[in-house]
């Protein structure tokens, strides 16, 4: 049980790159905290910075209060949870569980007995004699997760624990790394590249971009207010729509139409070294089918026409694609989303938008539908910094605020 | 290997690497012969097509290894003295309680030993070392291989000799640190330099297999052994050794084998001078410089044998599998 505190943490390897830049962070005790990013952001590097196994080139690195820099691995009281889940393959699954506490050198009764809980925990019982060879995915993961407890250390620090297990499996054992947590209430941080298990998994999630810190929040926070474009494009599924967006006599010439704008954005667009060009950014579901709505809701937002390009049912809702003439929306934050995604070199002519419907929509592929948005849930992006302009005093308010 | 080419040489060279491939493909043929369903017509075709292609391989195999040795066990069981050639008669097992109860062969066998033991013993310590410093450098890796590999490079006999004029009283600039001694005329001494012969040659290759083995070890492994709480003694003897275990016991094999068939270095140091002739140079001499086909080809079937015994206890005992086997059945 212990606070980690990372301040202005950095690495530089010896070639000259750097791959962890200034970052500060300070992880609650029993906090379950999520460093989630594109790879090559730096998150695995600072957890094993954490951990011990990576040298901190500068800052200074605090567990429990205490200076831990230049500790060994093993003098940090932490333990450690790894994507190929590592456990030693000549050893059973009661010998894994062993291997931290024998090092320790405690008795043999003691550790029978902590071997034992743990297993009757994460359900090993059965399993304790076999060999991690006759394990499947989920069991090895789970012995992975019974040698980083039975320890009792000062802090968890997982890394990319579930990516090696089929989706089904993952979400299932995504409960249990939850509950697992809570119940023991230990400090945990944990990595991964997958942002739907930031969103459901972490107290606070950190969502890191070349090696620095972009955002640092709760999962509702950074899905509500991203600061900046990257954030915004990174968390949620589907992610967010981006359209280029021209400022023009006080309005935003977008491809949806021309967008008004409040008073706030008008003062920071009048500035003269204001950007000319932004990208307006939309969540799927802040759109709807215009013809659901009543009068109220449509003066809320506006509305246009487009083609339907695919629609995918989903039951609850309906995943509606439309695609929409003009600029694309372009800034070196979306192309990076883009190849994270793996569709950097797949884009047609024109933008892609994603909206999700109500399942109630009559909508058909092929016909031309009228399509609301809201205009008080939309956010506007400084295309050279990646600035959030709509966000103010950390909430985004839309582009018609006052 | 240049010199060891003689007849009883090149069997006992082909022999020690058959046992090693026929055995380690047991536990992979255990594991499929027992419940053995009927073949479909297909798979009986493509069976037919493997032997085919086996053929002519195999055909070598008998004309170059087979024969030779079945022909040196026929001459082991016959006295055939070559100066005299009259008094060819089939005696039967006659030379092997010649050999067996010769002093000559139970000295020889005994430095023979002495040298396996105590060499691969060294190497392996050495080799182990020599590999974790070839895998843990990182600037220059290839220099630094490649120097270790050197001695491993250079041709026994021509490295052997090296070591001779090295220290011979007079001109060799190790023999003159020792104040006019001349130590490849007494025994021990002997032993000794043959074996540091041994030793400088072959560490490389084992450095070589044992870093292989280190390659298999994931990095994770080490770094989840250190957060658990071991230090770098206790990683490598609780997670390195254990899973390299099976590349571990393979160059030990290799180098058991080899080392068991050393003649190379004792035929240019000492040509088995003072007692330390090992047992294929005393199958050499009497093979080929006696001319007493009976005697030497039955040293050289001994040999085989001691071979053999040697890579079936490696095998059985240990449970080594040569690489790329499947050894999933173990785990």
């Amino acid at each position: 049980m212990a606070d980690i505190v990372l301040d202005k943490v950095s690495k530089r390897f010896p070639d000259g790159t750097t791959a962890v830049r200034d970052v500060d962070l300070e992880i609650a005790d029993g906090e379950f905290v999520i460093l989630v990013g594109p790879s090559g952001c730096g998150k695995s590097t600072t957890l094993n910075m954490i951990a011990g196994l990576e040298d901190i080139s500068s800052g200074e690195l605090r567990i429990g209060g205490e200076r831990v820099n230049d500790k060994a691995p093993r003098e940090r009281d932490i333990a450690m949870v790894f994507q190929s889940y590592a456990l030693y393959p000549n050893m059973t699954v009661r010998e894994n569980m062993a291997f931290p506490l024998r090092l320790a050198k405690l008795d043999k009764e003691t550790i029978n007995q902590k071997v034992d809980e743990a297993a009757k925990v994460l359900e090993l019982t059965a399993l304790l004699d076999r060999k991690p060879a006759n394990l499947s995915g989920g069991q090895r993961q789970r012995v992975a997760m019974g040698r980083a407890i039975v320890r009792q250390p000062k802090a968890f620090l997982m890394d990319e624990p579930l990516s090696n297990l089929d989706a089904k499996l993952r979400v299932q054992m995504r409960t249990v790394v939850s509950r697992l947590q809570k119940q023991l209430g230990t400090t945990t941080v944990y990595v991964t590249h997958d942002q739907t298990e930031a969103m459901t998994l972490g107290d606070r999630v950190v969502i890191m971009r070349g090696g620095a810190v972009q955002q640092v929040g709760p999962p509702q926070e950074l899905y509500d207010h991203p600061r900046n474009l990257f954030v915004a494009g990174f968390i949620g599924s589907p992610s967010m729509n981006f359209l280029h967006a021209a400022v023009a006599d006080g309005r935003l010439r977008t491809a949806l139409g021309d967008v008004p704008i409040g008073d706030r954005i008008r003062r920071q667009l009048d500035g003269a070294d204001a950007p000319r060009e932004l990208i307006l950014g939309i969540r799927p579901e802040h759109f709807e089918d215009a013809e659901l709505l009543d009068e109220e809701t449509r003066r809320r937002g506006m509305e246009f026409d487009a083609p339907v390009e695919i629609v995918e049912s989903m039951g609850s809702d309906k995943y509606v694609y439309f695609t929409v003439e003009g600029e694309r929306a372009t800034a070196a934050e979306l192309e990076e989303l883009a190849a994270d995604a793996g569709a950097a070199d797949f884009s047609g002519a024109g933008s892609n938008l994603v909206t999700r419907l109500s399942a109630e929509s009559p909508v058909r592929e092929g016909e031309q539908r009228r399509v609301w948005f809201n205009l008080e849930k939309i956010h506007l992006f400084d295309p050279a910094s990646g600035r959030n302009l709509t966000l103010h005093e950390g909430r985004a308010a839309g582009a018609l605020a006052d | 290997m240049s010199i060891n080419a003689t007849p009883a040489g090149a069997d006992v060279a082909a022999e020690a690497e058959r046992p090693t491939g026929r055995h380690a493909a047991v536990p992979g043929q255990r594991a499929g012969r027992r419940p053995r369903p009927p073949l479909s017509e297909n798979k009986r075709a493509e069976r037919r097509l493997g032997w085919l292609l086996c053929a002519p391989a195999a055909l070598v195999m008998v004309l170059v290894t087979a024969y030779p040795i079945l022909y040196s066990v026929w001459l082991s069981l016959q006295r055939f003295d070559l100066r005299f050639p009259d008094e060819r008669e089939f005696v039967g097992l006659d030379n092997y309680v010649t050999v067996l109860t010769n002093q000559f062969w139970w000295t020889a066998f005994g430095v023979t030993a002495l040298i396996t033991v105590v060499t691969v013993v060294i190497e392996l310590v050495l080799g182990m070392g020599l590999a974790l410093i070839m895998h843990r450098t990182l600037v220059g890796r290839g220099i630094v291989r490649t120097a270790a590999l050197i001695p491993y490079g250079i041709v026994t006999v021509v490295a052997a000799f090296s070591w001779r004029y090295a220290w011979t009283p007079g001109t060799g600039y190790l023999a003159n640190l020792l104040d006019g001694s001349a130590p490849l005329t007494e025994r021990a001494s002997s032993l000794a330099i043959i074996m540091l012969a041994e030793i400088w040659k072959t560490t490389p290759f084992m450095a070589l297999l044992l870093m292989a083995g280190l390659a298999l070890v994931p990095e994770d492994l080490l770094k989840a052994a250190s957060t658990d709480g071991a230090t770098g003694w206790q990683r490598f003897t609780k997670v390195m050794l254990p899973v390299m275990k099976p590349a571990i016991l393979v160059a030990l094999l290799f180098r058991t084998l080899d080392a068991f068939r050393v003649f190379d270095n004792i035929f240019v140091l000492t040509s088995g001078a003072n007692e330390t002739s090992s047992v294929s140079m005393l199958a050499y001499n009497n093979l080929i410089r006696g001319l007493n086909l009976g005697i030497g080809s039955t040293m050289s079937v001994l040999i085989f044998l001691t071979v053999a015994i040697i890579a079936f206890v490696f095998v059985k005992l240990f449970g080594t599998a040569a690489p790329g086997s499947d050894d999933g059945e173990r785990r």
